[in-house]
């Protein structure tokens, strides 16, 4: 049995770890609220103190609280959202590249047009004709964010496709007689896997994105705490410009590092897929080990001049002992 | 050529259409029903006179199923008559005759900047690879990461109102008269600086990225090594091999446009800049369909051009589509 391998980049493994604390978070966070997020029994604009480490709102909420408890609602939008996305990428790409023809042309285009409309006015558009209450469905919301992020990676995937449908396990099945359902999702998709992956790790950042700006500008429920309502309310209650940092900075930042996570491990993703965008397998600290320069040679492959000792691959003793 | 530039106006030409389709669509198919709620929003006495004005805008009104209904609403846009804002009560073309110019400029200029530095040095980074600028990476994709309007908001707290190195909000200063004119276009220019910083800031990651995994996958090609083995200076090696990972970069730039320009929109908002995103977001607050539906149309479409314009480019770059077009 092949033993799972763990990704020795150091910015993938940056990202999972990111991405771990935030799932955990995502779980977790409404139990470890300390407050209840809506309450408005505490002071107005408190600074961040010790009952209060993000200090409160304008009507006297506990921003740490609904930092905490919005964790959930975002990453379960966005979650859904890129799920959703992502088997529409896959069953519209792979239908459009194995099949061919009209249906092709058909999926193609349909594709290229939601490429080429500007998602988010879009989206506006669709969420503005929600009736309110739907709006704070998180179904309801990731469909219609699924809506306008599938398009990517069903192009993505049908140019996979085509690479793959001639090749001889293929053939071979198409031979034995089996269904072209089964050829396309049971022996095309999971050699697509990691195009797959990446696909769906794009869709949920692109997701998170579409939700938190929907809800910043006041087009989601209000009453449901995410981060970008967080953002809609610090906004709405001029915190930018009465240096309430605490209230608007912490969501986006929360933001900013789940999507770096995402692209991060989407780094380690690519790399696989595409060998050349991997630094020659080699890390800046293994370069300077093996005292190679450390400009990558051109087109040749780096090589030890220094002929004293073989190129290892177990490391040297000095560094295990560490 | 000719036939490439014929299958992506086609193109655009079904995107123009889904458009309209989907803002014919929507008000119709879409549960709860929006002329009431405009209707019972318009406040005092209205006349039946507007009433009927609301429905024609949206196409409803005349007795004639849904296929006459589409055919009026086409008639009526290729008349440039995208009905009547509700809360400003003005014809929306004209509302959006003016705040178009100032979206496209500012958003046409941040790309500008954005693409042609993130791409000079996204080349500089894919050559060289596996130095120590690499672990500028995860810091690029964090500034990727962070939505366009927290980044602004940031920005305007930080250089706008504590440092007071830009001035902030509008587009010009109150006390300069609008016109072709020194002191409002060089106001203008000043208070375009800081909008410009962020959209430049935030998007820059994405072309930097995307060139130096296209410059990556070029190094490896024969033509590089052989430009090497010629002895070329390293600048010219670079430029060579840079011109061939630019092309995907362009042919990219339609797709990325869009994205580009969503998230644009809001810093229009933050920066309260009087351009078309604000507009939208001061629409979408006041539940003024027939505004949202006509900038919905308006951005489409100027993307689109854009796009037409980014594909004409290409085709002049890479001769390789002039080749495949004439066979």
């Amino acid at each position: 049995m092949k033993a799972v391998r763990l990704p020795k980049s150091p910015k993938v493994l940056l990202g999972l770890a990111i991405l771990a604390f935030f799932a955990i978070l995502t779980v977790i966070g409404p139990w470890i609220a300390p407050y209840n997020p809506s309450a408005t029994n505490f002071a107005a604009n408190l600074n961040p103190s010790a009952q209060h480490w993000l200090g409160t709102t304008s009507l006297g909420q506990d921003i740490y609280s609904q930092l905490l408890v919005g964790a959930r609602a975002t990453m379960i939008v966005a979650i859904i959202a890129g799920l959703i996305a992502t088997f529409l990428s896959m069953t519209i790409g792979i239908s459009a590249g194995y099949l061919g023809g009209k249906t092709d042309d058909v999926l193609s285009l349909t594709s290229n047009v939601f490429l080429a409309i500007p998602g988010l006015p879009l989206l506006i558009v669709i969420d503005s004709y929600l009736p309110v209450q739907s709006r704070s469905n998180p179904l309801v919301i990731g469909i219609v964010i699924s809506l306008t992020g599938w398009a990517w990676g069903a192009r993505v995937l049908r140019a996979q496709t085509l690479s793959l449908r001639n090749r001889d396990f293929v053939e071979a099945a198409r031979i034995i007689g089996e269904k072209r359902s089964r050829i396309m999702f049971s022996e095309i998709a999971p050699n697509l896997l990691p195009v797959l992956a990446s696909s769906l790790l794009f869709t949920i950042l692109y997701s998170i994105g579409a939700y938190v700006t929907l809800a910043y500008i006041g087009l989601t429920s209000t009453s449901v705490w995410n981060w970008g309502t967080m953002m809609y309310w610090a906004q709405a209650n001029n915190a930018p410009l009465s240096n309430e940092w605490y209230w608007f900075v912490p969501p986006g930042i929360c933001i900013a590092l789940v999507g770096t996570g995402l692209a991060l491990v989407n780094f380690g993703i690519d790399e696989f897929i595409n060998p050349r965008l991997r630094a020659a397998g080699l890390t800046g600290r293994t370069y300077r080990a093996l005292g190679l320069p450390r400009r990558v040679r051109l087109g040749l492959t780096p090589v030890v001049r220094s002929a004293q000792k073989p190129v290892v691959t177990t490391p040297a003793p000095e560094l295990v002992s560490k | 050529m000719n036939r490439i530039v014929f299958r992506r106006l086609a193109l655009y030409a079904v995107t123009a259409w889904v458009a309209i389709t989907v803002n014919f669509m929507l008000p119709r198919f879409m549960p709860g029903n929006p002329i009431q709620t405009l209707i019972g929003k318009l406040t005092g006495q209205v006349t039946p006179a507007e009433i009927r004005s609301i429905r024609l805008s949206f196409g409803l009104g005349f007795k004639q199923g849904i296929f006459g209904e589409y055919l009026t609403y086409l008639t009526q846009l290729v008349h440039g008559n995208l009905g009547v804002s509700i809360t400003l009560g003005a014809p929306v073309s004209t509302i959006l005759g003016e705040t178009v110019p100032w979206t496209v400029g500012l958003i046409g200029i941040a790309t500008f900047i954005s693409f042609a530095i993130g791409t000079f040095m996204g080349a500089l980074l894919g050559w060289s690879r596996g130095s120590r600028f690499d672990s500028l990476i995860p810091t690029f994709t964090f500034f990727q990461a962070v939505p366009y309007f927290f980044l602004a908001t940031v920005m305007l707290l930080v250089f706008g109102s504590h440092l007071h190195w830009f001035p902030v909000l509008g587009a010009y200063n109150e006390s300069v008269t609008p016109g072709f004119n020194w002191p409002f276009i060089s106001s203008v220019v000043r208070y375009g600086e800081l909008p410009v910083i962020s959209i430049v800031l935030a998007s820059i990651a994405g072309w930097m990225l995307g060139m130096r995994n296209m410059m990556i996958t070029v190094i490896g090609e024969d033509f590089v090594l052989m430009a090497v083995a010629m002895g070329l200076p390293r600048r010219k090696v670079i430029m060579h091999a840079a011109r061939n990972a630019i092309l995907p970069s362009i042919a990219n730039l339609s797709l990325a446009f869009g994205l580009v320009v969503s998230g644009a929109l809001l810093v229009e908002l933050v920066f309260n800049y009087p351009g078309v995103g604000n507009l939208l977001l001061q629409a979408v607050l006041n539940e003024d369909y027939p505004l949202i539906q006509g900038i919905f149309l308006v951005i489409t479409f100027t993307v689109l051009v854009f796009n037409l314009i980014a594909d004409v480019a290409y085709l002049a770059l890479d001769p390789r589509t002039r080749i495949q077009a004439t066979v």
